[in-house]
């Protein structure tokens, strides 16, 4: 196969590969902005998937599915914040335990409902997001380079995966330029500051996990009705955490996560291509350096060998109004 | 007044509360088996009898509860001085190739009681190695410890995928997993404590490093109460710019103790590698590190409360065992539900009671 051609189906799965992360580091963004750290991540992309795999098999409506596993997100960040915000209880604590109770109760819900051992059963093909073929793909597919890369890579992706896109700049948007934003940015610099203006701190962070639910209820539909038919158990498989990864490799700004998330999703792609080829002069490279690669990148910049990661700076410690 | 700043009697704050909580997280268990359409009643009989009604129901809960005590300690240790390692899981697993690599290595020579020494030694070795990157990155760097103790959990299950898959397979074999150790390199199963109370162990895999469990808890109590250096990880915990201001050194204290941490959660090995299957297979902590989260936090951070927050585990991940096959519709995944609930109300809901027991007892002690 010509090494283009490679290319170009190792972009096409990049692509793929790295929506989920791009669209649960951006819903990561939002609450660690506004000073909760969200190891839940994980578990809210669990729940999610899961709701939508029930309500697309049973509506046939990929869009209902969507809104389900949005609105399961979103009660699953609630929790959270009611653990962290309302309660004042360590955030990590509370995203370890949302993770366990994602973990387990869809398997526990999915067995009793459907006795498939956890798994729910195949959505049917006009439940699922399927993939679009922009104009003009099929005519300029013959144009050396530029054809396979439109038609392959840049068309055929399903609807989520140009909304992931389209996040990214409205995530910077609304960080950046508006007064939501300003405020969000504060109160996780520093909340005492918010407070003093006047603005509730509690509220404000509530509004934070709302979004960061709202987008990582995107990410688990698509796992579930995009990527593939149907919930299995534990189905993200640690892509919370890789999410999570990629946004402190973005050093928490919006646009540098979508590369660290386009990267990510590369090495990954990568590593499923090189399963079992060997390179000239090096032999058989082991896969698992390519799985291993996105946390010890992450390593390496946390040790502040490339820049400084320096994460907002209220993040973690609950805000308390008055002594 | 606002209610934070109200002492409450030990009794309170250490019993009656984490009681509370516990209850709790079990009555919204219930409601899930309940809404499951299975009796919450039957299903507890179920678990309890299964956990602790016959000698190798006991034998398993507390083979569990082994595990569970090592990653607790490791998790409590590090707490003590403020620092929160979710990396007990990876350290364990890699803990397990230390005490491998020994049993694999002396197993022909020597019986199991010479191999003993040298294999805590070699899995509290790799279990803390595991942990000196992130403690060394939280120490000189200050990258955060939660963040990088969990990329090690992924970068250790893709070495040790490596190393079982390339390295230690037995040649001709499918299964990613080493050789079976020989009696020299195994721990013996402990049938005489269950005997001794009248049980019979039976498959059960129950090993003296159940006994090795208990002796690290003691000298956990000792290190963390009883020396300077646990007075230094305590003075860490509570407040580190006092810390400095005492001139304790927070560099070196941090890199001791996560190294500690590490070795006690590298130790947990001993128990599922040379003690249960005598050999090291693939993901075979499978989650014990995380439980060692909710063991900790039940047991507020004290040898002993770990102990019976252990054995509480111990007996959930038993009895769910036992209650699945019994009543199908529940999986054994109802444990990690639970266990994800514990710790929700006894980690991070832990103050949500509190300014409401506080006012219960201010007026059943005649206010002030």
């Amino acid at each position: 196969m010509d090494y283009f051609d490679i290319l170009i189906s190792i972009l096409g799965s990049a692509i793929r590969l790295s929506i989920p992360l791009l669209f649960t580091a951006l819903a990561g963004l939002f609450s660690e902005r506004a000073g909760i750290f969200d190891i839940g991540l994980e578990g809210k992309m669990l729940a999610s998937a899961f709701a939508a795999a029930c309500v697309a098999h049973l509506t046939a409506d990929p869009w209902l599915g969507l809104s389900a596993g949005i609105a399961v997100s979103i009660l699953v960040s609630l929790v959270h914040g009611f653990a962290s915000i309302t309660n004042r209880g360590n955030q990590i604590v509370s995203g370890v335990a949302l993770n366990f109770v994602a973990a387990g109760l869809t398997v526990v819900l999915g067995q009793a409902w459907f006795g498939q051992g956890g798994r729910t059963p195949q959505v049917p093909a006009q439940g699922r997001f399927s993939p679009i073929i922009l104009p003009g793909a099929d005519e300029i597919r013959s144009v050396p380079f530029i054809g396979p890369l439109y038609a392959n890579v840049i068309s055929g992706n399903n609807i989520l995966t140009y909304i992931a896109f389209l996040m990214v700049p409205l995530s910077w948007w609304v960080l950046y330029r508006t007064r939501f934003g300003l405020r969000l940015r504060a109160v996780g610099e520093n909340p005492g500051a918010v407070d003093t203006a006047g603005v509730s701190v509690a509220w404000l962070r509530y509004r934070a996990l709302i979004v960061t639910g709202f987008l990582a209820g995107f990410a688990g539909t698509y796992l579930a009705i995009a990527q593939s038919a149907a919930f299995i158990s534990n189905m993200s498989a640690g892509k919370g955490y890789i999410a999570l990864a990629a946004l402190i490799f973005a050093k928490w700004k919006p646009v540098p996560v979508m590369f660290a998330c386009l990267l990510f999703g590369f090495l990954d792609a990568f590593a499923n291509f090189m399963q079992g080829k060997s390179v000239p002069l090096i032999g058989e490279v082991p896969v698992q350096i390519f799985q291993a690669l996105p946390y010890i990148l992450t390593c390496v910049l946390l040790a502040g060998f490339i820049g400084t990661a320096r994460p907002p700076r209220a993040g973690g410690v609950p805000y308390t109004k008055e002594r | 007044m606002s209610t934070a700043s109200v002492q409450l009697p030990r009794w309170i704050n250490y019993g009656a509360i984490p009681l509370i909580n516990l209850v709790l997280a079990f009555v919204c268990s219930g409601l899930v088996v309940w809404a499951i359409g299975e009796s919450p009643w039957e299903a507890l009989q179920l678990l309890v009898a299964g956990a602790l009604g016959r000698g190798e129901g006991i034998g398993f809960t507390l083979f569990y509860t082994t595990s569970f005590i090592f990653t607790g300690l490791s998790v409590a240790v590090a707490i003590h001085a403020g620092l929160f390692n979710i990396g007990s899981e990876g350290q364990a697993y890699l803990g397990g190739l230390g005490a491998a690599l020994v049993a694999l290595s002396l197993d022909r020579y020597v019986p199991w009681y010479v191999t003993m020494p040298f294999a805590i030694i070699g899995a509290a070795l790799f279990g803390a190695a595991c942990a000196a990157v992130p403690a060394w990155l939280q120490a000189k760097r200050g990258s955060h410890i939660v963040i990088t103790t969990i990329m090690f959990n992924f970068i250790t299950s893709s070495l040790m995928n490596y190393v079982l898959v390339h390295l230690l397979i037995v040649p001709g074999k499918m299964a990613p997993e080493t050789r079976t150790f020989l009696p020299g390199g195994q721990l013996p199963k402990l049938d005489w404590l269950i005997a001794m109370f009248g049980g019979k162990l039976g498959a059960a895999p129950l090993n003296v490093s159940f006994l090795i469990a208990l002796v690290m808890c003691f000298l956990v109590w000792v290190l963390i109460w009883r020396t300077k250096l646990g007075y230094e990880m305590r003075t860490l915990g509570i407040s580190p710019s006092a810390a400095a201001y005492a001139g304790i050194p927070y560099a070196k204290i941090v890199m001791i103790t996560m190294l500690i941490s590490g070795g006690l959660a590298g130790m947990m090995a001993l128990n599922p590698v040379m003690g249960a299957s005598g050999r090291l297979q693939i993901e075979f902590v499978g989650g014990a590190g995380f439980v060692g989260i909710a063991v900790s936090l039940m047991g507020r951070n004290h040898p002993a409360g770990i102990v019976l927050s252990a054995l509480l585990f111990g007996i959930l991940y038993q009895g769910g065992a036992e209650l699945s096959f019994d009543m199908p519709s529940i999986t054994r995944d109802m444990i990690v539900v639970i266990q994800g609930l514990v710790i929700l109300f006894a980690g991070a809901l832990e103050y949500m009671l509190r300014p409401a027991i506080v006012r219960l007892y201010q007026q059943v002690a005649g206010g002030r």
